[in-house]
């Protein structure tokens, strides 16, 4: 809902700064330090967070739906310009998209090695050209590690790395696998808390082979121009946050649970100077549990309502076209089905560079996994008349219109609206995943909650969610007392 | 079983005595439906044989014979449910095709096995649906269902109620009704009794018998049932492997079998009465 507003007020005069942060904790705490410290120079801003991956946030960005996101030299280099631009040349390549590369923040968060301490300090490690004399110890790196171009395969050559006992795992059980001591080496991001709080030890790229993961403001060229003031706003980060406060603030998000905005408050507090009263807003923004819950639950319903309402209106007749060509029903069922099989994440994701970020590309998927359950149950409801019926109708000579509207879709009623509960509940699921692209709805403090590792938070959707799933069911059932006509709930028996 | 439903026929033969006068007139310029060699085959295999029949007006015409000999087949080519591959068939002089659709369709009325009622509709809107489709009036609506429940003997409570909660003699009752309701030029029967009780079945004979002849309907009813045939027919088309092997009263066919195959079929009932 919020998302909605926000793309219809970015047509109206004067429209706050959209800050956005991808779904992971540094992120969305630079976010929000971002967001405070234009409110610090007077300028109205908004932290659209949590906006799943780079892509997401990369293309909102490119559409003009997003005017500045924190991201890292590499990832651009690497990820969104795939190697072709080198790191120096940033800037220009970002300037013929009509983006600008703002301050740095003074950061860097990479690609790293770590051990732990006890294990280095005995085996006197401390670079990775130290790992060459001891080909028996056991690499553990997360699987996108495994596969990337600076990954694994480079740095074994760049270095001469002997060891042959290497696999690929999840990033977490990475972590675990060092602690248990099943694994004495791994990858990590040089700003993870963990390194702080296993008491890991970072071995130096002393061959410089991993490249540059600098954190850096990315903004739209033209912003300056729609608020002024807001670039110098921006400039005021420039290199303010070192690596030490990085994974500091990291550590009392994913550690310690402290909410990001609370972290960032206190940060811009502390290091960036006088701004004493901007604390006081943020911290406002922490609004009780009980009407996060309700804001939820209306962004949630306004999702599943409007998605479900539109694949009715096109589902039912595209199921009674199903039902009456047998040709092109075929077709339509085959393409519904197929949009069905699209991952739900990769469907919201496609939805963004047509529809932009926020609500509108989630109602869009929803509504497209609303269709095949309302079509196939039409159709099935209208093909599944007992032939009887069928000719009965044939017989009389009724009128096609009125056929359909008063003995056709009566008849196949308790099947199409089987078909729209399951689209419902599925609908009711699927719109979890609409936090991702900016929609809100139950899924964000799951997401949180999942970045976190923060149970309670992840219930706080989860729960709702599901309760939410039953609640439609429930409804469901007592509306098909009365959308069902009487004489069709009676159970057929044979008269003595 | 079959003696039960018999006796009554045996008792009241004036009842049977018109239609062996009627047979042989029927194929004046009063015929309301007229077949001129139709023929219809499903995948190859023909149905219904070069077949020409005309069916006179204010009569019940039986189409008489076993499983699979096309009766039901010839019915539906009437409702111009099916089209005919070759050969013509007019209603009141207009082609029945399936093209000429609906608007025929709803000058004739058309009865199933199992009543085809709709079961969402109570059995008062399963009459009234077509009447309500063509937005008939409300009252003259209400006064030809009174009517029609009057003469075949179903009151106001039991229309009122939905289809599953019928007996099978009420459902085909109410199925009569639907299709007489707006006057039909004729009725066209599916085995209309073929489901129910002998009992229900041998009133219903009745009921029906006296509903055409105090409605004067042009009826042709299909049925593989010798006493159905005599009861309610005024003329018996007897059909054989898609074709008509002979028309006339069932007397007559007793009396004066055209081959030996109809005089074995029509030997079953022979046997009936005389017992």
């Amino acid at each position: 809902m919020n998302a909605l507003v926000l793309l219809v007020l970015s047509a109206a005069a004067p429209e706050p700064v959209r800050v956005a942060s991808k779904a992971f904790t540094e992120s969305v705490i630079v976010g929000e330090i971002t967001t405070g410290a234009l409110e610090r120079q007077g300028i109205s801003a908004r932290h659209l967070r949590d906006l799943g991956g780079t892509r997401v946030v990369w293309d909102a960005l490119v559409r003009g739906q997003v005017d500045v996101y924190p991201e890292y030299t590499g990832t651009l280099s690497q990820e969104i310009f795939a190697g072709k631009v080198s790191p120096d040349a940033l800037g220009p390549a970002l300037a013929a998209k009509g983006l600008e590369l703002g301050p740095s923040l003074g950061f860097e968060d990479g690609y790293a090695l770590g051990m732990r301490e006890e294990v280095a300090a005995r085996l006197g490690i401390r670079r990775i050209s130290d790992l060459r004399v001891h080909p028996e110890l056991r690499l553990g790196f997360s699987n996108e590690f495994m596969d990337r171009a600076d990954g694994w395969r480079a740095l074994q050559k760049a270095y001469g790395l002997p060891q042959t006992k290497v696999r690929g795992l999840d990033h977490e059980l990475a972590y675990r696998g060092l602690r248990s001591g099943a694994l004495d080496v791994v990858d990590l991001y040089s700003t993870d808390p963990e390194i702080q709080a296993e008491q890991l030890r970072v071995l130096e790229d002393d061959r410089h082979h991993f490249p540059e993961y600098r954190a850096v403001l990315v903004l739209r060229a033209d912003l300056e121009q729609r608020v002024p003031g807001s670039r110098a706003a921006l400039e005021t980060l420039r290199d303010r946050i070192d690596a030490p406060a990085m994974i500091a603030m990291n550590a009392q998000a994913r550690l310690h649970h402290v909410p990001e905005t609370t972290v960032a408050a206190e940060f811009l507090k502390t290091r960036l100077g006088d701004g004493g009263g901007a604390a006081a807003p943020v911290e406002a923004k922490q609004p009780g549990r009980a009407h996060r819950i309700l804001t939820r639950l209306g962004e949630h319903l306004t999702l599943v309502g409007i998605s479900l309402g539109l694949s009715l209106v096109v589902a039912v007749p595209l199921g009674v076209l199903a039902a009456r060509r047998r040709r092109v029903g075929q077709a339509v069922l085959a393409v519904v089905g197929v949009v069905q099989t699209i991952p739900s994440l990769a469907l919201l994701v496609l939805m963004i560079p047509l529809l932009g970020i926020g609500t509108r590309p989630a109602i869009a998927a929803l509504f497209l996994y609303g269709l095949l359950p309302i079509v196939r149950n039409t159709h099935a409801g209208l093909v599944g008349i007992a032939p009887d019926l069928r000719e009965s109708a044939d017989a009389l000579g009724l009128p096609p219109l009125f056929r359909l509207l008063r003995v056709e879709l009566p008849l196949a009623a308790p099947s199409i609206l089987a078909g729209v509960k399951t689209s419902a509940v599925i609908a009711v699921g699927t719109a979890t995943l609409g936090a991702l692209v900016g929609a809100g709805g139950f899924g964000q403090p799951i997401l949180t909650g999942i970045r976190l590792a923060d149970t309670g938070l992840l219930l706080e959707g989860a729960l709702p969610s599901a309760a939410l799933a039953l609640g439609v069911e429930a409804a469901f059932d007592a509306l098909e007392r009365w959308v069902v006509p009487r004489g069709l709930r009676l159970r057929p028996e044979e008269p003595p | 079983m079959r003696v039960a439903i018999c006796r009554p026929r045996v008792q009241c033969p004036a009842v049977r005595a018109p239609s062996a006068s009627d047979g042989p007139s029927a194929s004046g310029t009063d015929a309301v439906l007229v077949l001129r060699d139709v023929t219809r085959s499903f995948d190859g295999s023909p149905a219904v044989r070069a077949l020409s029949l005309e069916v006179p007006r204010e009569k019940t015409t039986v189409l008489l014979g076993e499983s699979g000999s096309g009766k039901s087949t010839l019915l539906r080519l009437m409702a111009g449910l099916l089209a005919p591959d070759s050969g013509k068939i007019f209603l009141e002089g207009v082609p029945v095709t399936v093209e000429s659709g609906p608007a025929l369709r709803r000058r004739m009325g058309f009865g199933l096995q199992s009543g085809g009622l709709f079961p969402h509709l109570t059995a008062a809107d399963n009459v009234t649906l077509l009447a309500r489709a063509l937005k008939k009036p409300g009252d003259w609506q209400a006064q030809r269902l009174a009517e029609l429940a009057g003469l075949v003997q179903l009151d106001a409570a039991t229309l009122r109620r939905w289809p599953l909660e019928l007996s099978g003699g009420q459902r085909q009752r109410v199925s009569l009704m639907r299709a007489l309701m707006l006057r039909p030029a004729v009725v066209l029967l599916d085995e209309p009794l073929g489901a129910l009780d002998p009992v229900t079945r041998g009133e219903l004979q009745h009921q029906l018998k006296g509903v055409f002849e105090a409605l004067g309907t042009t009826v042709v009813l299909v049925t593989h049932d010798l006493e159905e045939a005599a009861v309610l027919g005024h003329r018996v088309a007897l059909m054989h492997e898609g074709t008509l092997v002979q028309v006339g009263s069932l007397n007559e066919l007793a009396a004066h079998p055209a081959d030996p195959w109809v005089e074995r079929f029509v030997a079953s009932w022979r046997g009936g009465p005389a017992r």
